[in-house]
Formats: structure tokens, C-alpha cells, sequence
């Protein structure tokens, strides 16, 4: 069984954001740029996440998918906004191979059911975004990690399942952005209790990072952001800060700070460390990627 | 009339599946590309791709539905590139076992039947297969004069299903996969019709040499005199 590694774009407006537990957005530039890059680094799949579209309705997602899928031939998934069949029509129409749901599902899991029966389970992914309570249980949050629900996080990846979703994509907010690792026992329960493939997210800031979701947390597949993004963005800052489109808060990009707990990577050195450690990831070919 | 002297693909539309992705695949390979459901436009075209994703029962229906059934075993017949994918490749079958038995097209005899899960390498293998896995060369078969002529031996391609093709004839096969306790036919060829189970619009620049390769194969029409 190959591990997929995924990077997760963030997408505010026209720009690709990154926060700390789903907050505090900081531009890093647009998505293509780094949806390409990734494609020819190696990357199994892409996810775009459009993070204010479940607050303010709005879904320009659709124009960037549009564009990537012309030009990126790997499995790209869409989250963000999709309240109705509708809605994930559009996202599919526009170039998406997967969509994923997560306020509307929870508010209204026929959703779930419906998508899957005109979809097909492989299209549909359930999103959960989990904190831990003190108690140790954990709580689903909707719009982004902002409104708690009450629901609880393992009984509704369950519940999900049966509905018939294709894969779980399971968030923990506490640990997302923070570079400090996954929840490990979150995805754990969670990739235990289902029968479908379950996407680790959230906390990765190195490799070791990584290799411990897939054989502590029993993932099988791991998405990055911050520890892919700060590394790009150092590698070929000037670039990048060219290409953006002014939107929202640019004083990280201008002030040129690196971000501690993250040990920026790529993924070649990702996939060839877990290599090292046994673990089976696709490795391209060796040709070059045509531009 | 053709407006473009790039080959002319139809990729078949009968409401099942992202088509999306095969088209910008066909463009990315220099091929003009269209979506049809209609006799006259697949009949037309240099090259034909049945793609899906979804249930066989519902595509068979769906394919009888736009009277297209007899018309790809046509196109089967008369020697243009036909290119099945994913579920493309299990319509061609002469029948699936998948939620009772269905007839297929009948283009390739054999049947279709379920993936089984079990262990591969220390880990769950699930059921349906979703993400990468590697293309094995079929015995001293070479790639050389296939769709898959370029693409490197073992390389990853990009899966989703439950259910895989087991054709007849052996020869027919020319890429087999392993997932879980099995080892399936993952590509096969009879002439003009090639067909594969994984998604080479989603498999990276490997998948693309496939699309490359059918866009070789396919005369470039003849750009129209331009009479002043």
C-alpha cells in the first residue's frame, strides 16, 4: 500500500494563505505557482481549501482550479463553500477530481449520502476538523475550525463511512500550523474504526513528523502545508513575492522571518527519508517533468 | 469540417465520471478534444476514449440509453484507436460480476470481477484501491509499438477501483499490478483497442506519455487551402 503525500493550499481570494490552528491567514503567494512547483517536485495528489468561503460564501476557488487542472496531471481535491450537489458539480466541472465536505455534511449528512450516490464514494471526501477536550474527547468544529458543533468527532468519522464517503480527511486544529506533530491518537481511533482510507492533517514539521502519523497514526496518507510552503518560498522567495496579488496580511512575506518549529522540505527528501525508515511512497520517474 | 489540423479525439460522455481531466490531458498532448454522446461525432473522430468512473450495471445502461453500444463495438471493428480507462477498460469486457452479472460490450472476452483487500506490505490493503501503484511488464513483452511505449518498467499510476479484468486470452495483457493477494491485468491491447484500469490523465508525466503516444499514432489532418 504506497502512502500518498499530499500538499494542502489554503486559499484565500486569489492568494495562497497559511495560518496557526486555522487562523491568523498569512499570504504566501498564489496557488499555481506552488501547486506547480509541487506537481514537479513529486507530490500524489493536491488539496485546495478555500478557508473564508464558509464564512463569506465566496468561491473564486473555482477560477484557480479552472486554471491548475489544465496544466497539473495529478488527483486534485476541493474543499471549501460546497453546500449542495450543485456546488460540487461546479468544483468537478471546473477541473476537480475530489470534493471535500465538511460544515455542510455535518449540518445535513444526507449530503454525504446523496453526493455519493450521483458522484461515486471516490469523489467524495468527508473533512473533520477535531480539537481535543480535556476530557479527551474530541469535538468536530465547522467554517473552519470556528464553530464547535458538538458533535462527536469519532461517532460522525463512523457515521461519515456508512454514509458512504471514499475518504476521511481528519484536521486536527490544535495541532495545524504549529510544526509540533500530528495528533497522533486522533487519527489513530479514526483510521481504526473506518473502512476507508483516512488523510492525516495538521502539525507536520518534519519528516519524523510524518513517518510517526503513517506508523503511529496507521494514515494512509499525510497532508503538508507550512513545512512544503516555507521551504519553496525560501528557496525562491524573490520570485514568488513578484507573483502575488496584494490581499490581506503580506507582513510575513516582507518581513522575511523564518518559522521555528517547521524544518522546511521538500518532496524528494520527504519521500526518500521514508524511504530509509521502510515505508513505500511513489517515487517519479526520472525524467524531467515537461513544462 | 475541420478547423484545426490537430487529431481529433471524442471522448464519450454518457454521464458518468470527470471528463474534465482527459480532455485538458488530450489538449496537453496536442489533440483537439471533445465530449460527445452522439453516433455521428465518436464516428467522426480520428480517436475514441471510453473513460468512467462508477458503477457497471449504470454505465451499460447509460451507453444503451445514447444507442451507443452497438456503435462502439463498431468503432472497436474499424480499426481506429479506441482507449478504454478505469471503467472504460471494464465496459469492454463481455461481462462484470459487480452487484450481480451485467453484460459488458463484449469487445474483449473476458469478465470483471472484485478486488480483494487483505495485507500488502505489513498494511491494510483497502477496498477500493485509491492512490499510486506500479505497472509490471507482462513476461518478454515489450512496451515498444503500445500506448505504453516510453513509459518506464514498474512506474506508478494512479488507481481508483474495486473491481479488475480478467480477459481470456493472456496475451492480451500487457501491464499487470499487485494489490492486496492479487495480481491484475492493469493494461491490456487487441489491436486498435488499448485500454488500462489506473487514470493516466491523473498519473503525472507518466500517464501523459500515454496520451502522447495515441496523439502519435493519429493522422494530423490537413489544414484547409486558405482561397483568397
Amino acid at each position: 500500500m504506497t502512502i500518498r503525500m499530499i500538499a494542502r493550499l489554503d486559499i484565500k481570494g486569489p492568494n495562497l494563505v497559511k495560518g496557526i490552528h486555522l487562523e491568523g491567514l498569512r499570504v504566501l503567494g498564489t496557488p499555481e505557482q506552488f501547486a506547480k512547483a509541487y506537481y514537479e517536485q513529486g507530490a500524489d495528489e493536491l488539496l485546495y481549501m478555500d478557508v473564508v468561503a464558509s464564512l463569506y460564501g465566496r468561491n473564486s476557488l473555482l477560477d484557480i482550479v479552472a486554471r491548475t487542472s489544465r496544466e497539473i496531471f495529478i488527483p486534485l481535491t476541493v474543499g471549501g463553500g460546497l453546500r449542495t450537489l450543485e456546488d460540487i458539480q461546479q468544483a468537478l466541472r471546473a477541473g476537480a477530481d475530489k470534493v471535500a465536505l465538511n460544515t455542510a455534511a455535518i449540518r445535513n449528512p444526507t449530503l454525504v449520502q446523496d453526493a455519493t450516490t450521483r458522484f461515486g464514494s471516490s469523489t467524495i471526501v468527508v473533512s473533520i476538523e477535531a480539537i481535543r477536550k480535556p476530557d479527551g474527547h474530541y469535538e468536530a468544529y465547522t467554517d473552519n475550525g470556528r464553530e464547535p458543533t458538538g458533535v462527536d468527532a469519532f461517532a460522525w468519522a463512523r457515521q461519515a463511512a456508512e454514509l458512504g464517503a471514499g475518504e476521511l480527511l481528519i484536521t486536527s486544529i490544535d495541532r495545524e500550523g504549529t510544526g509540533e506533530g500530528f495528533d497522533l491518537e486522533l487519527t489513530r481511533r479514526i483510521a481504526e474504526a473506518v473502512p476507508i482510507p483516512v488523510i492525516a492533517c495538521g502539525g507536520a514539521g518534519t519528516a519524523q513528523h510524518v513517518a510517526d502519523v503513517i506508523v503511529h497514526g496507521k494514515a494512509d496518507a499525510v497532508c503538508m502545508a507550512s513545512l512544503l510552503h516555507y521551504h519553496l518560498i525560501k528557496q525562491d522567495g524573490k520570485k514568488r513575492r513578484a507573483g502575488l496579488e496584494a490581499e490581506g496580511n503580506l507582513e510575513y512575506l516582507k518581513s522575511r522571518r523564518g518559522f521555528s518549529k517547521i524544518q522546511g522540505t521538500s518532496f524528494p527528501a520527504i519521500k526518500a527519508f521514508l524511504g530509509t525508515q521502510g515505508m513505500i511512497c511513489r517515487q517519479p520517474a526520472g525524467e524531467t517533468v515537461h513544462a | 469540417m475541420r478547423r484545426s489540423s490537430r487529431p481529433q479525439v471524442a471522448i464519450v460522455d454518457y454521464g458518468m465520471g470527470n471528463l474534465f481531466s482527459v480532455k485538458h490531458a488530450c489538449a496537453y498532448a496536442g489533440m483537439e478534444a471533445s465530449t460527445t454522446s452522439t453516433a455521428q461525432e465518436l464516428l467522426a473522430a480520428d480517436a475514441v476514449i471510453l473513460p468512467g468512473v462508477g458503477a457497471f450495471g449504470d454505465a451499460m445502461a447509460m451507453l444503451a440509453r445514447r444507442d451507443l453500444v452497438s456503435v462502439l463495438r463498431d468503432i472497436a471493428a474499424s480499426g481506429k484507436p479506441l482507449l478504454g480507462i478505469c471503467l472504460g477498460l471494464q465496459l469492454l469486457m463481455r461481462e462484470s460480476s459487480e452487484f450481480g452479472r451485467h453484460d459488458g460490450l463484449g469487445i474483449i472476452d473476458g469478465d470483471v470481477v472484485r478486488l480483494e483487500g487483505g495485507r500488502d506490505h505489513g498494511r491494510a490493503a483497502k477496498v477500493p484501491q485509491v492512490g499510486w501503484n506500479r505497472i509490471h511488464r507482462r513476461g518478454a513483452q515489450a512496451w515498444t509499438g503500445s500506448l505504453l511505449d516510453g513509459v518506464p518498467e514498474d512506474a506508478y499510476m494512479y488507481f481508483v477501483h474495486s473491481f479488475y479484468v480478467r480477459p481470456v486470452d493472456p496475451g492480451l495483457v500487457v501491464a499487470t499490478t499487485r494489490y492486496g493477494p492479487a495480481e491484475f491485468c492493469s493494461g491490456l491491447r487487441q489491436g486498435n483497442v488499448c485500454a488500462v484500469q489506473f487514470h493516466p490523465e491523473r498519473s503525472g508525466p507518466d500517464g501523459l506519455t500515454i496520451y502522447r503516444n495515441l496523439a502519435a499514432r493519429l493522422p494530423a489532418s490537413i489544414p484547409e487551402v486558405q482561397h483568397a
